[in-house]
C-alpha cells in the first residue's frame, strides 16, 4: 500500500495533523491500534475530567467543542469529542492496525503493521506519552500480598483492595486519586516529590485563563531556559470539577491525608520515606507565590487572598507495609518505541528532536510535552504544532521531490 | 537596538564553567562518575584522624591543592579526650559546607549579589540509639534543622527559592534524606 504521509496514532495530536495534511491536499492515512481516542477510553479512571476547561480546547478547524465554556469534559465526552472531530472531515484513519516497524527506504519510509506495510515519504509519530507506566524498580520488592495500581489501570476506589492505601506520587494524577480515595473513606498516605502547585482559579478566573493570558502556555522550546527540566515537569496539581476547587496538599492533608516524602526505598517490611518533604512543599510554594505575583502585575491589581502555605506535616521517614492494602502508582508514564530505529532514540528512550523534527529527514513527532511550546501536550497545544510541523513537511516533500 | 545587561555578579564562582560541564557531562556520562575517598587511621581510645586528599573523577584520578585531616573524638561529657569534633557533627559541618556552595552557585546562576550568608546547624539527636539503651530508638538524628542568614541585593522570596534551589541539588542533603547502600568489609 501506497500513501504520501503515514500518521501514527488516532488521538487528539493525530487528528489535528491528519486535519492539517488534509487541508494542505496532502495523501495520508492515521493508523489507530484500537480506535479513534483509544487511550481515553481505557486509560483513565471513571471520575476523570480535563484539567483545561472547554474554551480552551480548540482543535484546527474547530474552535468551539461547545458545553460550558467553563466545564472540565470528562473522558468519555473527550472520547465523543474526538469521535465527531475525525467524522467531521472524514479523517482517514484505519482502526485495529498496530505499527509494527518504521524504516527508512531509498525514497521514504516502510511502514510495517499488524495489517501490511506502508510505503510513504513522511511519518508522523502521534502516539502520545503513554507508552507503559514509569514505576520505580522497588516495586519488585514489595510483598505479594499487596495490590499495586498504576495511575493508568486505576479506575474507581472500589477496584482498590479493601485497606489502607499508599499513593506515590503528587501530580494531577496522585493528588486526585488520593483525594478520591480518601472521600471513599480511606485511609490514605501519599508520598510527595517535586510538585507544581496551583489554585485552581485566581482572582476569579480559571489559573489556565491566566497561563494563557500571560503568555506562559505559548513559551517556545528554543527560548526556555531549561528545555530538559521544561519536559520532564510533573502535571500541574489540579482537578477539573464543576465547583472549580483547588486540590492541593494542603486541602488532602486537612482532609486527613497523610503526607510524607519520596518512596526511597524497601526495607525488611517498612517503607522508607526521603527526609526531603520539607524541600518540595517550600519550593512549590515559592513557585506558585512567584506565578501569583506575575498575575497582580500583569492586572495591575493589589494583593488578593491567596492559598496559605502548606503545613509541615508531623515528619513520617518510615511506615510498616503491612498497614497497607494497595499501593497505587502515580510516577507518571512514558512513551515507547519498539517500532523505531533505536538509533533516532536517546539513552532514556525518548525520542530525539528539534521542536518535533527528527534527525531523519520525513520523520516528525508531535504530542510530547513541550514539543514545541508549553501548551504542546494539551489538546490546546496539538493543533499549532500540527501547523507547524505540516508546514515544514510540505517543505520536505518539496525538496525530496527536487532533489529526486 | 537595545540590549538589557545582567547585573555584573560576583560571588567567585565560575558559573560558566559549572554549565559547561553539566552539558558536557549530559554527553558523556562516562566523565561523570566520580569516586571520592577518605583515609582514616584510629589514634587511640575513641580519637581518629581521617585524611582526604585523592579522589577519581572525568575519567582520571586526582588530588586536592592538599591534603585535609579531619580529627574525629568524642567530647569530655562522653568521658573521652576531645581531640575534635564527634562524627556526627562533622556531618553537620558537610551538610552546612554542601548548601552554602549550592546556595552562591545558584546566586550567581540567577544574578544575585550575595554579601554575608551564614547558618547554623542542628541535629536532634536521642544517644539512647547508640548506647543500646533503647532497642526502639535509632542510632541517627531525630531531624536536622538549618537556619540561614544570608544579606544579598533580592528580595526575601527570591532568597527563599535560592536556599530551596540549593537543597535540590546538594549531594549531602540527599545523602542525609534518602537512604544510601553501605558495605562496610575487612580486608
Amino acid at each position: 500500500m501506497r500513501t504520501t504521509v503515514v500518521v501514527i496514532g488516532g488521538g487528539q495530536a493525530g487528528l489535528a495533523m491528519s486535519w492539517w495534511l488534509d487541508r494542505t491536499g496532502v495523501d495520508h492515512v492515521v493508523l489507530e491500534r484500537g480506535v479513534v481516542g483509544q487511550s481515553w477510553r481505557e486509560r483513565r479512571w471513571h471520575s476523570l475530567r480535563l484539567l483545561t476547561p472547554n474554551w480552551m480546547n480548540q482543535l484546527p478547524g474547530l474552535y468551539d467543542i461547545g458545553g460550558d465554556p467553563d466545564d472540565y469534559l470528562g473522558a468519555t465526552e473527550v472520547v465523543g469529542l474526538l469521535d465527531g472531530y475525525a467524522r467531521a472531515f472524514g479523517a482517514p484513519v484505519l482502526p485495529h492496525t498496530t505499527v509494527v516497524g518504521v524504516r527508512q527506504t531509498a525514497s521514504g519510509f516502510r511502514v510495517d503493521t499488524d495489517g501490511g506495510s506502508w510505503r510513504c515519504r513522511a511519518v508522523v509519530v502521534a502516539t502520545g506519552t503513554e507508552g507503559a507506566s514509569r514505576v520505580p524498580a522497588l516495586a519488585a520488592e514489595l510483598g505479594g500480598d499487596l495490590q499495586q495500581v498504576t495511575a493508568l489501570g486505576y479506575r474507581e476506589p472500589g477496584r482498590v483492595a479493601p485497606g489502607a492505601v499508599l499513593v506515590v506520587g503528587a501530580s494531577a494524577s496522585g493528588v486526585q486519586i488520593a483525594d478520591e480515595l480518601r472521600r471513599a473513606g480511606r485511609s490514605v498516605t501519599l508520598a510527595v516529590g517535586d510538585h507544581v502547585r496551583v489554585p485552581r482559579t485566581y482572582r476569579g478566573r480559571d489559573i489556565y485563563r491566566w497561563l494563557d493570558e500571560l503568555g506562559v502556555l505559548d513559551e517556545r522550546y528554543d527560548e526556555v531556559e531549561d528545555l530538559v527540566r521544561a519536559r520532564r515537569l510533573p502535571s500541574l496539581q489540579l482537578v477539573g470539577s464543576p465547583q472549580r476547587r483547588s486540590l492541593d496538599l494542603a486541602t488532602l492533608s486537612a482532609g486527613g491525608v497523610q503526607l510524607t516524602g519520596r518512596l526511597v526505598g524497601i526495607d525488611r517490611g517498612r517503607a522508607l520515606f526521603s527526609g526531603s518533604l520539607a524541600n518540595f512543599l517550600k519550593a512549590a510554594d515559592l513557585k506558585q507565590a512567584r506565578l501569583l505575583d506575575r498575575i497582580d502585575e500583569h492586572v495591575g491589581g493589589g494583593p488578593v487572598h491567596r492559598p496559605e502555605p502548606t503545613p509541615l506535616p508531623p515528619p513520617v521517614t518510615e511506615l510498616e507495609l503491612a498497614r497497607f492494602s494497595a499501593v497505587v502508582w502515580a510516577t507518571g508514564h512514558q512513551p515507547r518505541y519498539p517500532w523505531l530505529d533505536p538509533a533516532l532514540l536517546d539513552r532514556r528512550g525518548a525520542i530525539r528532536h528539534d521542536g518535533g523534527v527528527l534527525g531523519a529527514p520525513g520523520l516528525y513527532v508531535l504530542g510530547l510535552p513541550f514539543t514545541r511550546r508549553r501548551r504542546s501536550n494539551l489538546i490546546a497545544g496539538v493543533g499549532p504544532d500540527a501547523e507547524a510541523l505540516c508546514a515544514h513537511l510540505v517543505g520536505h516533500l518539496g525538496r525530496a521531490r527536487s532533489a529526486a | 537596538m537595545s540590549t538589557v545587561e545582567s547585573p555584573v555578579v560576583d560571588n567567585g564562582v565560575n558559573v560558566e564553567a559549572l554549565l559547561g560541564a553539566r552539558q558536557a557531562l549530559a554527553e558523556a556520562p562516562e566523565a561523570a562518575q566520580f569516586r571520592w575517598r577518605a583515609r582514616c587511621e584510629w589514634v587511640n581510645g575513641t580519637h581518629s584522624r581521617t585524611t582526604v586528599h585523592d579522589f577519581f573523577g572525568l575519567g582520571a584520578e586526582h588530588t586536592h591543592t592538599s591534603p585535609t585531616v579531619i580529627e574525629g573524638d568524642h567530647p569530655e561529657v562522653f568521658a573521652s579526650e576531645d581531640h575534635g569534633p564527634t562524627p556526627t557533627e562533622t556531618v553537620l559541618a558537610a551538610l552546612a559546607g554542601c548548601l552554602t556552595a549550592g546556595i552562591a552557585a545558584v546566586a550567581t546562576n540567577r544574578g544575585i549579589q550575595l554579601r554575608s550568608v551564614s547558618a547554623v546547624v542542628e541535629a536532634d539527636h536521642d544517644i539512647r540509639g547508640i548506647l543500646g539503651a533503647d532497642p526502639d530508638v535509632r542510632n541517627g538524628f531525630d531531624g536536622v534543622r538549618v537556619r540561614y542568614e544570608i544579606d544579598a541585593d533580592a528580595d526575601r522570596a527570591a532568597v527563599e527559592a535560592l536556599v530551596a534551589q540549593s537543597q535540590k541539588r546538594s549531594a549531602v542533603f540527599d545523602i542525609l534524606t534518602n537512604p544510601t547502600a553501605v558495605t562496610v568489609e575487612v580486608a
